[in-house]
């Protein structure tokens, strides 16, 4: 099988390779960019700790093939802050103790990302709800929910 | 103590490096020259190895070598080790190959390895590999695999049987004799598959040069990991070096030294090149250790007026294919001396067996053997009070040990450190007001709703221990830790420990402790674990002791340091040193509180050493070893709210309250988050996981898609609160937390949809409470 070229946004810069057909995204960030924060928790697509946003989605890299995102913009958890600052998601998951091992953590912050997006003031049940494709063993989800409802707080506080 | 540093709930910080996904685990490392490996595994349960055909994958693109356990024995690799034969049990510990050269005893049992240049590569010539088998009869379950003509696994051990082991206090036959009434249960205290979110991972890394190795592997314990490779590679162990880097999650499965581990040195020895491993998430549910896993035949004896009397036990302990490193030790001395938990039960009797299966190996898992011991009698204590009519709280409160500070001999032979039970049920209650919720239930009834009221009071055994008493009961090891406080000139502190962390936080509790003993800013303090070679020894990050434990090695490295800083105040300020004083960071001459010496100020001399006292060596560094004199024994009480469709058998469970007794608390915020997380997987068991073979040994749960670990919407938000008993077993009168929502929420739960369905006179379901076995225990009640 011959090699696909890809041109991929990635954390605001466009990365060029030549890839096999079958590489997965998550392998691409991982293993072809060394971008290591998006970490591979099951094979399933169940876990949701490889999720990234692609064209400000958040998806599953580890079901996505490196060539299915040629030309889109994808942004990893090394990617989220800002001029060394924090998003305010990432701020709220430090304050709430929203992680304990971190395995989750990257998945789960982008994955709270996209839900905030699309709502800025979730009830407890939505945030449930919202992050039901990403598994967590540690904290039982309670300071997970904590943390998303925090970072909705101060959204919506940078926003007035 | 007069910080206010200990006791808050600052910040972590381990999390910045956490949230930006700067850290990194194992799966992250790159080593120059490094290559992958896969594993052959078996598909088989039991089978016999005829043939490994391996030339065609060896001669695939990217393929760097092909490998069977017949090369790594001829390389003079040692079978894994078991670390823990408990004695006078005539434990039999049949060998266990990294790699069947044989025979295969369970689904996933590694045949061959494929070391390739990429992943990719190395998955495709794994596939390649032939093997033909000739299977053999499977057992999966503990009892049958006792049972005449069932299939052996292992040449040496008759009816499977690898141990009987007995704990007994007081005169059990006569209690039953003399009992008013007696309840009995069968329990399945199910098998549960740990699931840590990062999936296992090796990187080895051999030098033929100096013969030193490396081993970058996701353990709990890189220490005892170091001396069991010691063992079995026949590397010398000054010459290996383990490093936990970040590790996610572990939950007692990242205990073990697994085979996995000692295949990677082997096949970086024969390549010359590093080796790094990781395992998928449908490899976790074949080869890496399941919990649990118990058949208990159960009767409690008691007096009319509710007084308990005696406790019977005998117990078929699943213990998997082969002996995983603690496995014997956990369905024994951690669960059996367990027995009578936060009772006076005078009378108790136990008879384990440990049993052979083919089936993954069962070792240690969030708390381990103390749920099996848990359930048990909580799940008895209810059955009592339905017998007698008694309000569940009451009998427990009838029967609780009273409360006390200075140690309490139970029938199993232990001494709990410290207690107070009924003070943990009285908050519990009022917390969850448990009238309004009695009578919330009675009105629902009235109306055919089903709201259950499950209750848990728990003691459970942790922090261990001694290392006397690990040696006595078979542990291969001992179980003190050490510390090294290091004070830099500049006045910034290192602390290296021998526990590894891995999620518990206490890069954030041990900082405070120092701050908070030294008086130096928290952002000062940075701890240090999980690298054999920059840490000293220690025992690891298990058995909720790292806390309980490490701070008092943290602790008598800070006394040294405190006393080596009096010596070099005195001399500087020109005192006696029996007149230096310290509080609040400072120490100064008795009656002149200005005239003192920060510890900046003692670490700078100290370092520069261009005027010390005569005789005192320079440096303000100090290291302390410490091994607890007794375990320690948290405990609390757990009250779960439940409604159970009757329809549908469905439950949901509306509300947890949790109150929890750890002693002395050094970081709130981490305390709760540990209990939270307790409490998510015990509720698991009690509701939805569950691990399911075939009669042939075939793993039915054996993705994420199969075995339910619980999501965001399964579960409410946790309702917490806290008694504190300190106790006198460590200097900061500090108990564990990392087990105890574990164990107590399963029967809490549990009871709770047992009485939801009192009326229907349901008295036993097989966990997990999935909606299709409450909904057929109810319709076999109806139909009764």
């Amino acid at each position: 099988m011959r090699n696909h070229s890809v041109s991929i946004e990635v954390n605001g810069t466009r990365r060029t390779a030549e890839v096999e057909p079958r590489l997965l995204l998550v392998h691409f960030l991982r293993d072809t960019l060394g971008l290591t924060g998006t970490n591979i928790g099951c094979d399933t697509s169940q876990c949701g700790a490889c999720t990234v946003l692609m064209d400000g989605h958040a998806v599953k890299s580890c079901t996505v093939l490196t060539v299915q995102a040629d030309g889109a913009a994808v942004t990893t958890i090394e990617g989220l802050a800002q001029d060394g600052k924090l998003h305010p998601v990432q701020e709220a998951f430090w304050e709430k103790h929203g992680l304990q091992c971190g395995f989750c953590t990257p998945g789960m912050i982008l994955t709270a990302c996209e839900l905030l997006q699309k709502k800025s003031k979730p009830t407890e049940a939505e945030i449930r709800h919202g992050l039901e494709g990403n598994l967590c063993r540690c904290t039982g989800y309670h300071n997970i929910v904590a943390s998303v409802e925090e970072a909705a707080r101060r959204m919506r506080g940078n926003r007035a | 103590m007069a910080s206010r540093i200990f006791g808050s709930g600052i910040k972590r910080r381990e999390d910045p490096r956490l949230i930006t996904g700067q850290a990194k685990y194992t799966d992250d490392l790159t080593l120059p020259g490094m290559t992958h490996m896969a594993v052959v595994r078996s598909p088989y349960a039991h089978a016999k190895i005829k043939a490994i055909r391996t030339k065609k994958a060896a001669s695939m693109p990217g393929v760097v070598a092909v490998f069977t356990g017949k090369e790594m024995e001829a390389a003079g690799f040692k079978p894994i080790p078991c670390a823990w034969v408990v004695p006078g049990s005539e434990t039999k510990t049949p060998p266990y190959p990294a790699i069947a050269t044989e025979v295969v005893r369970y689904v996933g049992n590694a045949v061959a390895i494929v070391i390739a240049e990429d992943r990719y590569r190395a998955r495709d010539a794994a596939d390649a590999v032939e093997v033909d088998y000739e299977p053999l009869p499977a057992v999966v379950d503990a009892y049958q695999a006792t049972q005449k003509g069932a299939p052996r696994l292992h040449a040496d051990v008759p009816d499977n049987i690898c141990f009987h082991w007995k704990v007994s206090g007081g005169d059990v036959e006569a209690a039953f004799r003399s009992a008013d009434v007696v309840v009995r249960d069968t329990i399945r205290n199910q098998r549960l598959i740990p699931n840590a979110m990062e999936p296992r991972a090796v990187l080895a890394h051999y030098a033929s040069g100096g013969g030193e190795l490396t081993v970058w592997a996701t353990t709990q314990n890189p220490h005892i990991l170091r001396f069991l490779l010691s063992v079995d590679t026949g590397l010398p162990e000054h010459k290996i070096r383990v490093i936990a880097p970040e590790v996610g999650g572990g939950f007692g499965s990242k205990i073990p030294h697994y085979p996995e581990d000692s295949i990677a040195v082997f096949a970086s020895k024969k390549t010359g090149r590093p080796v790094k491993w990781t395992e998928t998430r449908s490899e976790n549910y074949q080869a890496t250790i399941h919990g649990r896993d118990h058949i208990q035949e159960v009767e409690m004896a008691a007096k009319k007026d509710g007084t308990i009397v005696g406790l019977r036990a005998k117990v078929w302990a699943n213990l998997g294919a082969y002996l995983s490193t603690a496995s014997t030790g956990i369905p024994t001395i951690l669960h059996g001396l367990m027995l009578s938990g936060v009772y006076a039960i005078p009378n108790i009797h136990e008879d384990v067996y440990g049993v052979f299966t083919n089936t993954t190996p069962v070792d240690a898992y969030r708390g381990a053997g103390r749920p099996e011991a848990t359930f048990l009698i909580e799940r008895l204590v209810d059955l009592l009070a339905g017998k007698l009519a008694m309000d569940p709280a009451e009998l427990r409160r009838k029967n609780f040990i009273p409360p006390f500070t200075d140690g309490h001999g139970v029938a199993t032979g232990i001494t709990y450190d410290s207690g107070n039970y009924p003070a943990a049920l009285d908050k519990a209650m009022k917390m969850a007001d448990y009238p309004a919720l009695r009578k919330k239930q009675a009105d629902l009834r009235k109306k055919g709703e089903y709201l259950g009221i499950g209750l848990s009071t728990y003691a459970e055994i942790c922090g261990l221990g001694p290392s006397q008493v690990a040696g006595a009961v078979g542990f291969g090891g001992g179980l003190w830790e050490s510390a090294i406080v290091r004070f830099h000139p500049s006045g910034k502190v290192n602390v290296m420990v021998g526990v590894s962390p891995h999620g518990q936080g206490e890069e954030t509790t041990f900082a405070q402790i120092v701050a908070s003993e030294l008086g130096v800013p928290v952002e000062d303090v940075e701890v240090l674990h999980g690298d054999t070679d920059q840490t000293p020894m220690g025992w690891g990050t298990y058995g909720s002791r790292t806390t309980a434990v490490g701070s008092g090695a943290i602790m008598g490295a800070v006394g040294k340091i405190k006393e080596k800083a009096k010596a070099v105040t005195a001399h500087l300020l020109e005192a006696a040193v029996e007149d230096i004083e310290y509080g609040d960071g400072k120490f100064f001459v008795k009656g002149s509180p200005d005239k003192a010496k920060t510890i900046q100020d003692v670490a700078l001399m100290a370092n520069v050493a261009w005027n010390m006292p005569k005789g005192l060596e320079p440096g303000l560094e100090a290291s302390a070893f410490f091994d607890p004199p007794n375990f320690v024994y948290p405990f609390g009480a757990h009250i779960a709210v439940v409604r159970v469709d009757a329809e549908t058998g469905e439950v949901r469970l509306e509300r947890y309250i949790a109150v929890d007794d750890c002693g002395k608390v050094i970081n709130p915020m981490i305390v709760e988050g540990q209990i939270h997380g307790g409490i998510a997987q015990g509720v698991a068991q009690a509701l939805w996981e569950g691990a399911a073979y075939d009669e042939n040994g075939q793993l039915l749960t054996a993705s994420m898609m199969d075995y339910a670990v619980p999501k965001a919407g399964f579960l409410p938000k946790f309702e917490l609160g806290m008694t504190e008993t300190p106790t006198s077993v460590n200097p900061l009168g500090v108990k564990g937390i990392g087990e105890t929502g574990t164990i107590a929420s399963t029967p809490a739960v549990y009871n709770a949809v047992l009485d939801a369905l009192a009326p229907l006179k349901v008295s036993s379901i097989d966990m997990p409470l999935t909606p299709e076995r409450v909904w057929r225990a109810i319709a076999q009640a109806k139909g009764a």
